[in-house]
C-alpha cells in the first residue's frame, strides 16, 4: 500500500504544483480582465497548454495530457460549484481517458475495471492501475454508445459490449477462476517457499533498474539474485562516473536491508550493444567480446564500477557476480582488480569493503568443469545463455527457436552437476534464468538439487505456491 | 543580465525533463533569490526555472543538453545546485524519493 501512496502522492505534486504556478492561470486572468467570462478562460487557457502535450511525439509528454484535463476539469466544476463526484463501487469506468483524479477517488474494494477508448499504458492512471491490480484497457477506440455491461478482460487486454448470457457465463467463470488461482497464491507470497518434504527453497528476483524497487515488497523475497548493471549504461549516453553508480548501488543494496543483493558487473556486448564499448562488426557477437572478457579488455571501466561497488558495499550485503566468465584466470584476474580497487579506497580514506566475488555459470567450459573454479565465492547459473551455448541454438531466431530448450537433457545434465559440486565444495548456487521463472520447469530445477532460485517480481507468489505443491 | 552565470548538463533520466524531476526542479529552484532560467539550446530560448508549467512545456528528453543561467547574489549557486541536480538523475538513482 505505501506504494500506492508514493505514486499517488508523485501525480498529486505534480498536480498541486501545476495548480501553484501562477503561469498556468496567467492567460485566464489577463481573459478575464478583458471581460471573459472566468470558465470560458480556464477552459480555454489550459485547452492552450493541453494541445501542446498532445502535439508530443513523446509517449510520455503526450499522456500528461490526462492530468492537465484532470486539472482544467476539477476546476471548471468547482467554478460551476459542482461537488466532485466518485465512481459507485465495483463498476467500469468507461470513458476517451480518465483523470487520475478520478482515479483515487474510486472505492475500488469490490472490484471494478477501466476501459478507454484512448488513454496510454504511459499514464498516471495506468501506474495506479498496474499498482493496484485494477483491470485496465487502452486504446478500444469508438465504442458503441448504448452499453450498459462492458466485460473487460485485463489479461488479453480486449473488452466484450453486452455480453449474452452464454459470453456472461465464460466471463465471470474465467474471472472467479483467475481470481482463486490469484488469491489462492497470494497466500504464499509473504511466506518462505518450502516445499512438501519441508525443504526451504530461497526464491530472490531479477530486477534491471531502480524504479522497479518501488513495486516490490522486500518481505516477499529472500533478495536480489541478479541485478543488471546495463541500465546505468545507456546506449549513446556518456559513461556513468564512479558517484552516479556508487548512489544506484546503494540503493538497491539499502533496499536489501541485510539481506543478500547481487550486482552483476556489465555484461554488455552479444545482443546489448553500447556504442563506444561494444566492438563494431563481430561476425558472431554471442561468441565475441562480451561480459567480462569485453571488463577485463576495458580495465578503466571495469574500475570505475568496482570502486563504485566497493563503496555501496558498505551499506549491506552485497554481493558481485561477474558474466560470462570461461577460464580460472579471468575469475583471478577479476579479483586481483577488485582487491586493488578496495585498496586504492582504503589508502584514499574512501569508505569501502571488499564484497564476495561469484560467477555466472553460462559458458558451457564453466559448467562442464565447475571445480577449476573453487574460487568463486558462488556460482549463479546463467540458462539462457548457457541452454543457446549448449544447444546451439538461438532464442532470437524462430526456426530454430524449438532447438532452445532449457529442459533438453544436457542443459539439466549440467545444471544437477554444478548444484551437486557446489554442494561439495561449499559454494553457494543459485540460478537466475528464465527458465526459474516458469512453473512448468520448478519440478526439474529442484530435482537438479537446486534450493535458490532469481525470479521475474511479478512471479514470486506463483512460484511459491507452486513450491509447495512438490 | 551582466553578471550572468552559465551552466549546462545532459539530462540522463530515463524519460527526461518529466513530471516528478519537473517538481524537484521548480521547487529547488524556488529556494534561490538569483534570476534562474534554462533552455534547450545555448542560444534559448530562455524560460523560467521557477514555473513548471513553462519547464514541463520544454519537454526536454534524455540525452538533450539542459542550459542554466542566472543573475543575482546566489547566481552561482543556483546555477550549480541545479547542474548538480540533474547530473544526479535527480537523485533518483541514489536515494529513492
Amino acid at each position: 500500500m505505501e506504494r500506492v501512496e508514493g505514486e499517488a502522492r508523485d501525480i498529486l505534486g505534480f498536480q498541486l504544483a501545476m495548480l501553484e504556478d501562477d503561469a498556468l492561470a496567467a492567460p485566464a486572468i489577463s481573459a478575464i480582465a478583458g471581460g471573459t467570462a472566468a470558465h470560458v478562460a480556464w477552459a480555454g487557457a489550459l485547452d492552450g497548454e493541453i494541445a501542446g502535450y498532445e502535439a508530443s511525439d513523446d509517449d510520455y509528454f503526450r499522456a500528461r495530457a490526462a492530468d492537465l484535463h484532470d486539472i482544467r476539469d476539477r476546476v471548471l466544476r468547482h467554478l460551476a460549484g459542482e461537488e466532485d463526484a466518485g465512481a459507485t463501487t465495483g463498476s467500469v469506468l468507461l470513458g476517451d481517458d480518465i483523470a487520475p483524479t478520478a482515479f483515487l477517488e474510486t472505492d475500488w474494494s469490490a472490484g471494478g475495471a477501466i476501459a478507454l477508448q484512448q488513454g496510454s499504458t504511459t499514464s498516471h492512471v495506468a501506474m495506479l492501475a498496474r499498482a493496484r491490480g485494477i483491470p485496465m484497457v487502452v486504446g478500444l477506440g469508438e465504442l458503441p454508445s448504448a452499453i450498459t455491461t462492458l466485460a473487460v478482460d485485463g489479461s488479453s487486454g480486449t473488452v466484450q459490449a453486452d455480453p449474452d448470457a452464454e459470453q456472461r457465463k465464460h466471463f465471470d467463470a474465467a474471472r472467479e477462476s483467475h481470481a482463486r488461482a490469484r488469491a489462492s497464491e497470494e497466500q504464499f507470497r509473504f511466506r518462505p517457499a518450502t516445499r512438501r518434504t519441508g525443504t526451504r527453497i530461497d526464491i530472490l528476483i531479477n530486477v534491471a533498474g531502480i524504479a522497479e524497487l518501488d513495486h516490490i515488497d522486500p518481505a516477499a523475497c529472500d533478495g536480489i539474485g541478479l541485478m543488471r548493471s546495463e541500465f546505468l549504461f545507456r546506449d549513446g549516453a556518456p559513461l556513468p562516473d564512479e558517484e552516479t553508480q556508487y548512489r544506484a548501488y546503494r540503493r538497491f543494496v539499502t533496499w536489501g536491508a541485510g539481506k543478500p543483493v547481487t550486482i552483476r558487473t556489465l555484461d554488455i556486448g552479444g545482443d546489448k550493444p553500447v556504442r563506444g564499448l561494444t566492438p563494431d562488426g563481430e561476425a558472431n557477437p554471442f561468441l565475441g567480446l562480451r561480459g567480462v572478457r569485453l571488463t577485463l579488455a576495458r580495465d578503466d571501466v571495469f574500475r570505475t564500477q568496482l570502486r563504485a561497488l566497493a563503496r555501496a558495499a558498505v551499506h549491506g550485503n552485497l554481493k558481485v557476480m561477474v558474466p560470462m566468465v570461461t577460464v580460472p584466470d579471468e575469475l583471478a584476474r577479476s579479483a586481483a582488480l577488485l582487491d586493488a580497487c578496495v585498496a586504492e579506497l582504503t589508502a584514499q580514506g574512501i569508505a569501502c569493503a571488499r564484497p564476495p566475488l561469484g560467477i555466472m555459470v553460462e559458458v558451457p567450459a564453466v559448467a562442464v568443469v565447475p571445480e577449476l573454479f573453487d574460487a568463486a565465492a558462488f556460482f549463479s547459473i546463467g540458462s539462457n545463455d548457457l541452454t543457446q551455448y549448449v544447444t546451439a541454438s538461438s532464442r532470437d531466431d524462430a526456426r530454430v527457436a524449438a532447438l532452445n530448450d532449457p529442459s533438453h537433457p544436457a542443459v539439466l545434465a549440467l545444471i544437477t552437476k554444478v548444484a551437486k559440486h557446489g554442494r561439495e565444495a561449499g559454494i553457494p548456487v543459485s540460478l537466475c534464468g528464465d527458465m526459474a521463472s516458469e512453473p512448468r520447469h520448478l519440478a526439474a530445477l529442484l530435482e537438479a538439487g537446486l534450493t535458490s532460485l532469481s525470479v521475474a517480481p511479478a512471479r514470486i507468489a506463483r512460484l511459491k505456491a507452486a513450491i509447495a505443491e512438490l | 543580465m551582466s553578471d550572468t552565470v552559465n551552466g549546462s548538463v545532459v539530462i540522463t533520466h530515463d524519460v527526461g525533463l518529466h513530471a516528478r524531476p519537473s517538481v524537484k526542479l521548480t521547487k529547488l529552484a524556488k529556494g534561490f533569490a538569483a534570476t534562474l532560467e534554462i533552455a534547450g539550446a545555448a542560444d534559448g530560448p530562455w524560460i523560467d526555472a521557477k514555473s513548471i508549467v513553462k519547464v514541463m512545456a520544454m519537454k526536454a528528453k534524455q540525452n538533450s543538453t539542459l542550459f542554466v543561467r542566472a543573475a543575482g547574489a546566489d547566481a552561482q549557486a543556483a546555477v550549480d545546485a541545479v547542474v548538480g541536480l540533474v547530473r544526479r538523475d535527480f537523485d533518483e538513482a541514489g536515494d529513492g524519493h
